[in-house]
Formats: structure tokens, sequence, C-alpha cells
């Protein structure tokens, strides 16, 4: 995290904590929530739904693919399925699984993955999922949602038990700024604008978010407006909101924590090219593989900062 | 000394995987030192034999036995997961000497493994191809594609082992996803099954060259400890991917003062 956000936001969290307990929430509620996850039930914190509803709860081992079409069954006899893994091998090992049994037959499978991008940390590029919403975001009818912190996690996955067809949750390992205000409401496909202004649009999901509001309030200390939206759900993707915000400000960055090919960046420019073309400068990982290091060190490295938001903002706005 | 490399490397980085490097550090000394021909000068020398670790978060036991061979040196085992490292969190083949292959993601090694000795054959090389997977791991379907490819294309000259040590993440193999009975699942892919105490360094040995023997595909199940050699780790499933600290680091290095490794020895 950039310098700054201890003081703006001394509450820290991990959003996949905020999940496990989401789920035990609900495991209380909804007798027709099921739960799995591919021997990694304590990182994801599947691990406490499972040690309070041992029959709703179901290890695959180490064999993702036999996860996600062991939900995709459960989901055919009527069963929510919330099956979770680190990102990589969600998406990625089990990838043809999900767009074939899963997203194609429409089923409500809710594949909530944690370890999500370079702040998974030392244990380096094979764990770091850099592509994930990208693999997700290609599949016809699938919904992505990218929480920004704890408290949105926690909404998010009470949004999306009955939300129809299958969803793709991306979740982290470190604790992030707790940044969502009491009370704030998540709606799936509705942008939310924390900040306002009309000199230029930074549009983030995920950890970015904190940063791009830290890089607005440097960007106002030089007499330049940024409004600052999160876009945590990326798939579908909120275009009117894009619209405006590129017709009113006239110039987009946007900021994640995953490959600038693919992701939010990529979606953002595809949905503002055709309706309100205007400048755009994508921060993200630059086509690059991690690597292991320090979770705030690796973004550091990697240009996922508020400094760099803050450049590619004031760039813009200059040649505007 | 494969084993203290292993403590001092994963306590100094704050991270890593000491269960199941400790389990395999005998296999890693056995090769390393007693079956692999390899010249750690000429890391990329056509003739030498291939080993390839498929259970990559095990690159702590890894890298020190590629240290202590002298493909890089040892002070590297300080740096490891630091950014910029040559020695990342699995192993990287890009950045590491002696590494065959970049793993981490598990189910995949064999597979890889599979090619590498399918190459030996086009090539009518002399050299083996050898792997080293994990018990939890070969719940992966992958592995038993690779197991049947290697029978069917009679890979003689591929021999692998699998680290026995009987516990995952979640908890004990058989409790999360019993993969039993190991040995005539092998069997039945059309592997020659031997089992071996993974521990006895002389004993294996001496079922490696027999497994290099063989008409078909070798796989040597290791019986190994998870932790071994370090008390408060044995067996312990809470310590297969958390790095020791204070106090716990110089008990683990005093414990492993005291034990003669075959290392040591030469
Ligand atoms: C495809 C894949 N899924 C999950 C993981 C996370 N993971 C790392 S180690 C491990 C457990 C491995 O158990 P085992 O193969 O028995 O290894 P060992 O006991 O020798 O450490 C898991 C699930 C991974 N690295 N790759
Ligand atoms: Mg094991």
């Amino acid at each position: 995290m950039s310098e700054g956000a201890e003081t703006k936001w001394p509450n820290r969290l991990a959003t996949r904590d905020a999940y496990g307990d989401a789920l035990l929430q609900l495991g209380a509620e909804r007798p027709d929530v099921v739960v799995l996850d591919a021997d990694l039930s304590g990182s994801t914190r599947t691990g406490r739904f499972a040690e309070k509803y041992p029959e709703r709860f179901f290890n695959a081992g180490i064999a993702e693919q036999n996860m996600i079409n062991m939900a995709a069954g459960l989901a055919v006899g009527g069963k929510i399925p919330f099956a979770s893994t680190f990102a990589i091998f969600a998406t990625g090992r089990a990838w043809e699984q999900i767009r074939n049994t899963v997203a194609s037959g429409r089923l409500p499978v809710r594949i909530v993955a944690s370890h999500a991008g370079l702040t998974v940390g030392a244990d380096g590029s094979s764990h770091q999922a850099l592509e994930d919403i990208a693999l997700m975001r290609v599949i016809a009818g699938m919904t992505v949602v990218v929480p920004k912190d704890a408290p949105e996690t926690e909404r998010v996955i009470r949004e999306v038990v009955d939300w129809p067809g299958p969803v793709y949750v991306r979740l982290g390992r470190a604790k992030v700024p707790v940044i969502s205000p009491k009370g704030a409401e998540f709606s799936v496909g509705k942008g939310e604008v924390l900040r306002d202004g009309d000199d230029v649009a930074i549009v983030a999901c995920g950890v970015m978010v904190a940063e791009s509001l830290l890089a607005a309030d440097r960007l106002a200390a030089e007499g330049i407006a940024a409004r600052v939206i999160n876009m945590a759900t990326v798939k579908p993707l909120d275009d009117d909101m894009l619209r405006q915000a590129a017709s009113e400000c006239g110039a987009v960055v946007t900021a994640e924590e995953h490959n600038v090919i693919g992701g939010l960046g990529s979606a953002v420019c595809e949905s503002i090219a055709e309706t309100q073309p205007v400048p755009v400068r994508r921060i993200g990982v630059d086509d690059v593989f991690g690597q292991s290091g320090d979770p705030a060190d690796l973004l550091h490295a990697y240009g996922l900062t508020a400094d760099a938001i803050f450049e590619a903002a004031r760039d813009l706005v200059k040649k505007g | 000394m494969i084993r203290r490399h292993i403590i001092r490397s994963t306590a100094e980085a704050g991270s890593g995987h000491p269960g199941g490097s400790l389990s395999c550090a005998d296999i890693m000394a056995l090769l390393y030192f007693h079956v692999l021909q390899m010249r750690p000068q000429d890391p990329g020398w056509q003739e030498r034999d291939r080993f390839l670790l498929a259970k990559g978060h095990a690159a702590p036991a890894l890298y020190a036995a590629l240290a202590e061979r002298g493909f890089f040196p040892a002070e590297e085992l300080l740096n490891l997961r630091r950014l910029g490292a040559i020695l990342q969190g699995h192993p990287d083949m890009t950045r590491t000497p002696g590494v065959e292959a970049s793993t981490g993601s598990l189910g995949q090694g064999l597979s890889v493994a599979v090619g590498m000795a399918l190459a030996g054959k086009l090539d009518s090389a002399d050299y083996g191809v050898y792997a080293l997977l994990g018990d939890g791991e070969i719940q992966e379907g992958q592995v038993w594609e690779a197991a049947m490819a290697a029978a069917h294309y009679r890979l003689d000259n591929l021999v692998a082992f699998v680290d026995y040590n009987r516990l995952q993440i979640d908890g004990p193999v058989d409790k999360v996803m019993s993969p039993s009975p190991v040995p005539e699942k092998w069997k039945a892919f059309g592997w020659r099954v031997f089992e071996a105490d993974g521990h006895n360094i002389p004993g294996m040995n001496t079922v490696v060259r027999s497994a290099q023997e063989a008409e078909k595909p070798a796989v040597i199940i290791a019986h190994t400890v998870k932790g071994k050699g370090v008390s408060y780790m044995e067996d312990q499933v809470q310590w297969h991917g958390k790095a020791p600290d204070g106090q716990l680091v110089a008990q683990a290095l005093q414990e492993l003062e005291s034990v003669q490794e075959v290392t040591d020895d030469e």
C-alpha cells in the first residue's frame, strides 16, 4: 500500500476473511448452500463453514477440475454451491470445466477464489493469478466481481447467492484497508462513485481502489478533480456510469491488480470506445509474470501504486 | 546439510514449506549425491540426467541440493523468496540454474517428465528422467493421465518418486481424499512399483538401481515423515506451509546438528 493509506484507513482486513464469515452466516440461513474446496480450506477460509456444517462441505482434494464439476452436479441437484481455491487454479486449471459445463448450462455455481494478484507475495508467480479476470470475463453469461475490501466482500457474497447463472468472485490473501463506509450498498452490475470530480475519471477494482483514492488526494493538491469509481462488477459492466464519466471527465485511468490485457482496463476500453471514446491509460501488470516478494514491494515494483495512477491521470489532463 | 539449509532459508524468508521439504530431504540427497549425473558448471549439458520437482513447494529442499552440488553459491539460499532473487517461492526454470522446468502448480510435473523421457528416446540418449511427486499431488487427475502415457510409450528411462508422507494441507491424505491403494493404482497403470523407506539413503539407492533396470516406467513409493528431523514439525500438518522463527529456529538447527547426514560424510 502506498504512503498515506494507513492513516486514512487504519483498519485492515483480508477479503478472504470476510468470505469465511459470510459463508458461516449463509450456512445458518440457507440450507441449500453447500461449499467445496480443493485442499486449501484454511487459506480460502471455507474451513470455518466446514467445521460448522461438515455435511454440507466437500473437499475434493487437490483436484480442482473435479471440484468444479462436482459443484456443477450439486447445482443441477438444486443446491447453491460455493467452490473455492486459489484464483490461479480455479480459473486456470478448471477453465474448460467452467466454460463447458457450468457456464454453458447457466448453472448457479459461485466460484469464489482467493489469492489473486501480486499480493499473494512470497509464493511467487505460479500462485499469482494475473489473468483470472480475463479468463472469466470472456465466458458467456459469467458474472465477475472484484470487491475492494472486506465489508464489500460480505455484501457481495450475500448478493450473489440468488443471482442467476454462474458468478466469479475474486479475493485476495493480504490484509487490505477497509474503505467502505458503514452500511454501504452493493448491487451486481452497478459501479460506485467514491469521489466526485470532472477532470479525469479513475476506474478501479480490488486493492487498486484504495490506491486510486490516494491518487485522487494528490491530484486534488495539484488542482485536478478526479472522479473515483469502484467498478467491483467487471461483468456485467456499468456502461451507463462509464459513458457518463467519459463524457463529463474527458479522460479515464483504469487500475487493477491484473495483467493490463483482458481485465478491467480492457473492459472499460471496450465499453467507452463504442459509446464515448476518450483517452484512456491502463494501470496494471504490464504483460509480464509476477515473482516472489513482499506484497507491498511487489505492487511497487510492478507500478501498481497511487503514484503511477497520479502520474497517468496528470499526463492525461495536461494533454487534454 | 540439506535440512539445515531448509530451516535457515525458510526462516530467513519468513515463509515457505518446511514440512514437505524436510520429508523429501533424503530423497534429494540420494538423487543429487548418488544418482544424478550432472555438470553444475554446465547446467545445460545435453547428457545430464533430468530431475523434476513436481511438488514444487518443496523448492527449499531442491535449492539446498543444487547449492550443495555447486549450481550456485549457498549464500543465495538466504535470499529465498526475496524480490529479484534467483530462488523463487516455487521453482522457476528461467531464473535458477539446474531447475529443469517451472513447477508449483501440482499435478503437472509428471507430464513434463514424460515429455523429457520421450525427448530422450527420440535422441537415443542415455540420460534418465526422475520426478518427485507429493502423495496429495497424486489426487490430480493429470498425474494419472501422465502415468498412462508413460506406460503407453514404455518409458523405461523414467523413474518417479512419491513422497508418501500421508499429509497434505487440510489434513491426512486418506481423510481429505483417499488415493489408496496407491501401489496397486500405479501397477494398474502399467508401472513397476517399488516401496522404500524414504529416509534410508543406502536402501533407496539399491531400489533406484532396480528401478533403472525395469523394462517400463518405475515408481518408488518412499515412506516418509513430513517435517522429518525437527521434532516439533514431524507428522504435524500445520508445518506444511509456515516458516519457523525465533527460538524454534535455534531448536531445529540444534536437533539437526546431532543427526549424521549422509552428505556430511562426503
Ligand atoms: C494445482 C494446485 N492446487 C493446489 C495447490 C496448493 N498446494 C500447495 S502444496 C499442497 C498440498 C500438497 O500435498 P502433498 O502433495 O502431499 O505434498 P507434501 O505433503 O509432500 O508437502 C497444496 C494443495 C497447488 N500448489 N497446486
Ligand atoms: Mg504429502
